[in-house]
């Protein structure tokens, strides 16, 4: 015989996990405080490939987590905070019952606190990481900066976190890399690059919040605190990128002129600064003041071939986008009172577009009504009552598909009363097979219009008219032109998608088509395939007939969605005719 | 009466005064009536001077009751009737506190009233002494009350009527401020004074006019350091010495200072809110091992259907707005439904903001997190590249010809060695002969009972058939016309040949048919104990193989010699099922399919050389490579496979064409081709190609799927085999007929 006998669960897989209750012992923690400690670490369960194994044979639920996460849990400084905290809670009831207040107020002033600098530092260990995870951070704060300042969570953090959400919102507009922006029915979506990053956060519409019952708070503010850290970091190392003071300063050119507007509606002036800033009108101070903003010219390299070509390519791009940045410069907008202001004003100030609102309606407006040089006035009421006649008065959703489009779009289909153009996401990228919608078509084609100029002007011309038609409604014989475009474009659609799905079309049997060599030479090919596809193995089978039911079931919706939208157009048609 | 006066000329009046036993209770009874208040007070003051003795008496009531307080009420009381009139008795009043001079004060007052304003006669003293009583008492009564004589007051004549009263209302220019006294029933015209002093009532302020109601406080202890101690005590001898008790103290706080007890006061840290360049140091601080980190991944970006503004295929219509509410939660596809608005105003806020937000930190915070290989393949990829079919011709690829004339299963076919006949039998109980180029049937042996297979002598000099049919073995001569003379009178030969000695021996009956039978060409009968299920010739024409599938017996298997009309059962055990046997076409094997495997026997050295396990459930049929070592066998479960017998007794390749049952598997004797007949009603040719080099595997290339027998029954295609020469394939179906495709 000989040897030791081996026993179960004391090697491999068993070895390397660790129940969550026996992590939180080992830790010498209550649940709550281990939950936070995950959150602030960012320890989450493993999910262990054998879990009869890991589990000791029981088949029961359990949550695992790495024992080496646990072990690395072990020496995090903030463990001795939570333990500290949790002695100074238990000394403070003490002395509450004893009714000793001179050793309450001792005990309050030596309340253990601690900070997360080092936890930042080390789950994100560069810049870009931080940035990398910063879409929940932007999102958490953006919603705790809408809360009310009762109850749910402590008035400091709504503070702190629509400091951090003011400040990023300021950075963004002084680097002007907003990217996109979406109307949800959830709430604003924008999406912004930042050192090659693309950050995506929303923020919901500006309503009182009903705090639900079945949230925990607790977990919330726990992310909230590590959120708000994290920001106020990443916001400092992007000012300081962009040589902006941080804690951001309003320009002193711009400061003095909002100063003189609103002197006396703020008792202090500390309380009036967020205020100016969260208006997000006047541009922030910076380290250097005289530097102009460079123009980033790509270096020239001796190149030959396709590298020049790829060089050009790239050069146009950089144009474009450096063109998409300066889409609003010159345009001066006016803010109506029903509009979103923050939101508008955010958008508009990214792209380089003057701003200002009624001076009631919040802090740092720049210029009244009644000034002649406003372009656009953005309205979203149905009707005006006096209208200046040179400036267009549009809906705000026109502000948000410009910045979607990359382009100035005609500003007729958002007038106010009209019917609105369907407002697309600009998240959505169709690949080859997907439906996409005809608007999504229109503006594409547009956006190619300008690049090539000489038609696409008349096009536009055109497009121009044609709207101009559907809302005159006047004339019969315009009617029926625009009817037939708009089957031409039906036709056209038709056939982008049949082209679109051509891969599958050859899997099918075609059409009745008698003696046609091409046909016969298909169908040979799909027999040919067919019988290939018999000698796959069974795994390989499996997975391609996976692939293919996916395939299908894609182009299935896709033509379930055309479908719907020919109906619906049909409708309309019908209607209009009856109309007439 | 100057106490009536005090208590009703505001809240002021002390309570002894108004408490008091009689008097005091009086003006609180009358209070309830506005009008009484003025009259009452009024009235007090001719009554004062019409009578000392009532006051002097009033007096010694309130003498009684308070002195300090109720002279102090009178003489502010008394203070507008008096003041004003003359500074002298005022004096008096302030500085006299006895009633005594109040009294004089009051009747002097009262004598300058009468000068000017009473015209009756002054001297009689009609002083009422009923007292401070509420006068309706003496309503009902002639009189109003007593005087000092205890006589009766009588109420004054009542000569006037309204006229008069009209009258003098309209005459007398004092009548406005003419009162009624009701203690003596007598009008009084009211002084100047005294309607100063109702009016100033009547509108709330006090009576006093000279009374300041807003003076200025005196604060006797400030915060002021006076000059003058406010107690003028020596201070202690403690307070110059120091204190023990303190020193006890201090020095105890010393002590836990210095043994660390107590912990001087933490300077704020108030660094938590300040941010700095973080990132400053490129040096990593401690960094955890992330080889296993799994990032989190990222909110999935919002499509079309999200906008609130939506394209309207986006939107649901109300079968699937129902359907979505049907579903479960975790089951949507979508977690909202996409919603229209026409304008930006109209959007409301999203109920359910909050909760994704929280969902989103659960899953960061407690989701299991595992890294999902996702395949991304080309499925194009996935499919093995093979060699084009048309570069593997000739195969048969279309049906050229349909063989009619059975009526039910045709079970069983089989080509004549020469290629120009086809046998097949059936359910009908008729054997028939076509001829492969027209397609006509050219004999018919009509047996009694179904024929379970029909198998030609693939041997070129003999020409013979053998026919399974229940438990009889039959061999059958072509027509005449199917072979040569040469080939008839050799076959003839062989069987008219007589040898007894093997006839009549063991299980099996050998009998010469005869008769009827004769003339149907039906020539030798082999009588078996059990119905026999398929029978199969060797190569060389001489051995028929006859299966008897039976679970118990050991016999199931029996071998006949035409030549010497002998039978013999090879096996002596029972091995299993045997579902169908086959000849080696080269070397001396047999092989036997059992229902799970299949047996390689020697018949040489008499022993099993290889078992052949395959994954089939029930094996069909089997079929033997020319070459001799290769054999494919398809069963019940669908599958065809093929065994490489040198390589391994597994097999080589599993092919799962068909999606029902494999019913019937053949080899072509001279191409490289193999087919498999199954009940799904059709016939899959492959090209399998055996190379003479062992290292090569065999190349195998499913190259025409063949269809075109109906399925009858569930039963498909139940035969199948090839022409010997050309690269054509029969197959023969349960809907009666046989078809050949070239």
């Amino acid at each position: 015989m000989g040897g030791l006998q081996k026993k179960k669960f004391e090697r491999g897989s068993a070895t390397n996990y660790i129940t969550r209750n026996k992590a939180r012992k080992k830790l010498q923690l209550s649940l709550p405080d281990f939950r936070r400690l995950c959150i602030l670490k960012g320890i989450y369960p493993h999910e262990p490939k054998h879990k009869k194994k890991v589990n000791k044979g029981s088949t029961a639920p359990r949550t695992f987590y790495l024992l080496k996460d646990i072990r690395f849990l072990l020496h995090e400084p903030i463990v001795g905070k939570f333990r500290e905290y949790k002695v100074f809670v238990r000394k403070l009831k003490k002395a509450y019952a004893k009714i000793e207040w001179s050793d309450v107020e001792r005990l309050k002033e030596n309340k253990p606190t601690y900070k997360l600098d080092h936890i930042i530092r080390e789950r994100f260990p560069t810049f870009i990481d931080a940035l990398r995870d910063i879409d929940d951070a932007l999102c958490m704060c953006f919603l705790f900066s809408t809360f009310a300042r009762t109850g749910k969570c402590h008035v400091q953090t709504i503070q702190l976190c629509r400091r951090l959400t003011v400040e990023w919102m300021n950075y963004v507009i002084a680097s002007r890399c907003l990217k996109k922006v979406f109307l949800s029915i959830k709430g604003i979506y924008y999406q912004a690059e930042v050192m090659g990053q693309l950050i995506t956060w929303l923020v919901p519409y500006q309503f009182s919040h009903d705090h639900p019952t079945d949230v925990d708070y607790r977990v919330m503010a726990t992310f909230t605190e590590l959120y708000t850290t994290l920001l106020g970091f990443v916001n400092f190392r992007l000012y300081q990128s962009l040589n902006l003071v941080y804690p951001p300063k309003l320009d002193s050119k711009s400061e003095s002129e909002i100063n003189e507007q609103n002197e006396e509606d703020y008792a202090m002036s500390s309380e009036s600064y967020l205020e100016k800033l969260s208006a997000l009108s006047a541009s922030l101070a910076r380290v250097v003041s005289s530097v102009e903003e460079e123009e980033a010219q790509l270096d020239q390299f001796p190149t030959e071939g396709e590298d020049m070509e790829n060089m050009e390519a790239r050069e146009k791009e950089l144009k474009q986008e450096e063109k998409a940045k300066k889409l609003f410069e010159g345009l001066k907008f006016f803010l109506n009172r029903e509009v979103p202001r923050e939101s508008l004003a955010f958008v508009i100030r990214s792209f380089g577009g003057e701003v200002s609102w009624d001076k009631s309606v919040c802090i740092g407006s720049t210029y009244e009504v009644t000034d002649e040089t406003i372009t656009h006035q953005i309205v979203d009421r149905p009707s005006v009552d006096n209208q200046y006649i040179n400036r267009f008065y549009i809906q705000p959703q026109w502000v948000y598909d410009c910045v979607n489009a990359k382009i100035l779009l005609p500003v007729e289909d958002y007038f106010i009363g009209v019917t609105l153009p369907p407002h697309l996401s600009p998240f959505v990228e169709e690949k080859e097979g997907d439906y996409v919608p005809p608007e999504k078509l229109k503006i594409v084609a547009m956006q190619q219009g300008h690049k090539s100029v000489t038609e696409d002007e008349e096009n536009e011309d055109e497009d121009s008219n044609e709207e101009a038609e559907e809302e005159e409604e006047d004339n019969d014989e315009e009617e029926e032109e625009e009817d037939e475009e708009e089957e031409e474009n039906l036709k056209k659609l038709e056939e982008q998608r049949s082209k679109g799905k051509s891969l599958q079309v050859k899997v099918t049997p075609g059409k009745m088509k008698v003696e046609n060599p091409a046909r016969l030479e298909q169908e040979e090919k799909a027999e040919e395939k067919r019988l290939a596809i018999m000698m796959m193995k069974k795994k390989e089978k499996y997975l391609y007939d996976k692939i293919m039911f996916g395939k299908k079931r894609k182009v299935r919706e896709a033509n379930k969605l055309a479908a719907k939208r020919k109906a619906h157009d049909d409708a309309e048609k019908a209607k209009k005719k009856a109309r007439k | 009466m100057a106490a009536t006066g005090s208590s009703t000329r505001a809240s002021k009046p002390s309570p002894g005064s108004e408490s008091g036993p009689g008097t005091g209770d009086i003006p609180r009874k009358r209070c309830p009536e506005p009008e009484s208040e003025p009259q009452e007070l009024l009235g007090a003051g001719p009554a004062d001077g019409q009578d000392d003795d009532t006051d002097s008496e009033e007096s010694d009531y309130s003498g009684l009751e308070d002195s300090g307080s109720d002279s102090d009420s009178e003489e502010t009381g008394s203070d507008p009737d008096s003041g004003e009139e003359d500074g002298s008795k005022e004096a008096s009043e302030e500085t006299g506190d006895e009633d005594a001079e109040v009294q004089t004060e009051k009747n002097l007052n009262l004598q300058k009233n009468d000068e000017y304003q009473q015209d009756s006669s002054d001297e009689e003293d009609i002083r009422n002494t009923v007292g401070n009583i509420p006068m309706e008492w003496y309503a009902d009564f002639p009189h109003v009350g007593y005087d000092l004589d205890g006589k009766k007051i009588l109420k004054p004549l009542r000569s006037k009527d309204e006229l008069d009263a009209f009258l003098d209302k309209m005459e007398d220019p004092d009548f406005w401020r003419t009162v009624q006294d009701p203690q003596t029933g007598r009008d009084v015209v009211l002084s100047e004074q005294q309607v100063a002093l109702v009016k100033r009532l009547q509108k709330g302020q006090f009576g006093d006019i000279n009374f300041n109601e807003h003076e200025p406080s005196v604060d006797f202890f400030s915060y002021d350091v006076m000059i003058h101690p406010v107690t003028n005590r020596p201070s202690d001898k403690r307070s110059f010495i120091p204190s023990l008790i303190e020193k006890e103290k201090v020095s105890k706080l010393v002590h836990a200072i210095k043994m660390g007890l107590i912990k001087p006061r933490r300077s704020q840290d108030d660094s938590k809110g300040r941010y700095y360049d973080l990132w400053a140091s490129e040096e990593q601080g401690r960094v955890r091992d992330l080889r296993m980190h799994v990032p989190a991944p990222r909110v999935p970006l919002p499509g079309h259907e999200e906008s609130y503004n939506p394209p309207p295929e986006y939107l649901m219509t109300p079968e699937e707005r129902a359907v979505w509410e049907q579903q479960d939660p975790e089951d949507r596809k979508l977690a909202f439904v996409p919603r229209k608005f026409s304008s930006l105003r109209q959007v409301p806020a999203f109920e359910r903001f909050i909760h994704e937000r929280f969902e989103r930190c659960l899953d960061l915070y407690l989701c299991p997190r595992q890294r999902k290989m996702r395949v991304n393949v080309n499925p194009e990829d996935l499919i093995p590249k093979l060699p084009r079919p048309r570069d593997l011709q000739p195969f048969p690829t279309t049906q050229s010809m349909v063989y009619l004339g059975h009526e039910g299963l045709v079970r069983s076919i089989s080509p004549s060695p020469c290629g120009q006949w086809l046998l097949s039998g059936g359910d009908d109980g008729s054997a028939r002969f076509w001829e492969v180029s027209s397609g006509r049937c050219v004999k018919k042996v009509e047996v009694c009972g179904a024929i379970k297979s029909a198998v030609w002598n693939p041997n070129q000099g003999l020409s013979l058939v053998a026919l399974a049919v229940g438990s009889e073995v039959l061999l059958v001569t072509p027509p005449s016309t199917a072979a040569d003379k040469q080939v008839v009178t050799a076959t003839e030969r062989l069987l008219s040949e007589e040898v007894e000695s093997a006839m009549g021996e063991g299980p099996v009956i050998w009998s010469n048919a005869e008769g009827e039978e004769l003339l149907h060409g039906i020539r030798i009968k082999i009588q078996h104990p059990k119905p026999v299920s398929q029978v199969t010739w060797h190569s060389k024409g001489d051995y028929v193989a006859a299966v008897m599938p039976d679970h118990s017996s050991h016999l199931q298997v029996l071998i006949h010699q035409v030549s010497k009309r002998r039978s013999q059962s090879p096996f002596s055990k029972n091995k299993g099922l045997v579902q169908s046997v086959a000849f080696h076409p080269i070397r001396p094997y047999f092989l036997l399919a059992t229902q799970r495997s299949v047996r390689i026997y020697n018949l040489l050295k008499q022993e099993l050389s290889k078992k052949l396990q395959g994954n089939a459930k029930w094996i069909s049929s089997i079929a033997v490579h020319p070459g001799g070592d290769n054999v494919i066998c398809g069963s019940y479960d669908c599958r065809l496979s093929w065994f490489d017998l040198d390589l391994s007794t597994k097999p080589y390749k599993t092919l799962r064409h068909h999606r029902r049952a494999v019913r019937s598997v053949a080899f072509h004797r001279s191409y490289p081709l193999f087919a498999s007949a199954s009940d799904d009603g059709s016939v899959i040719v492959c090209h399998g190609t055996v190379f003479s080099d062992l290292l090569q595997n065999p190349l195998i290339v499913p190259v025409k799927v063949l269809k075109g027998h109906v399925v009858t029954h569930d039963l498909g295609v139940l035969d199948v085999t090839f022409h010997p020469s050309q690269p054509w394939v029969f197959s023969s179906g349960a809907d009666g007929t046989i078809r050949l495709f070239t």
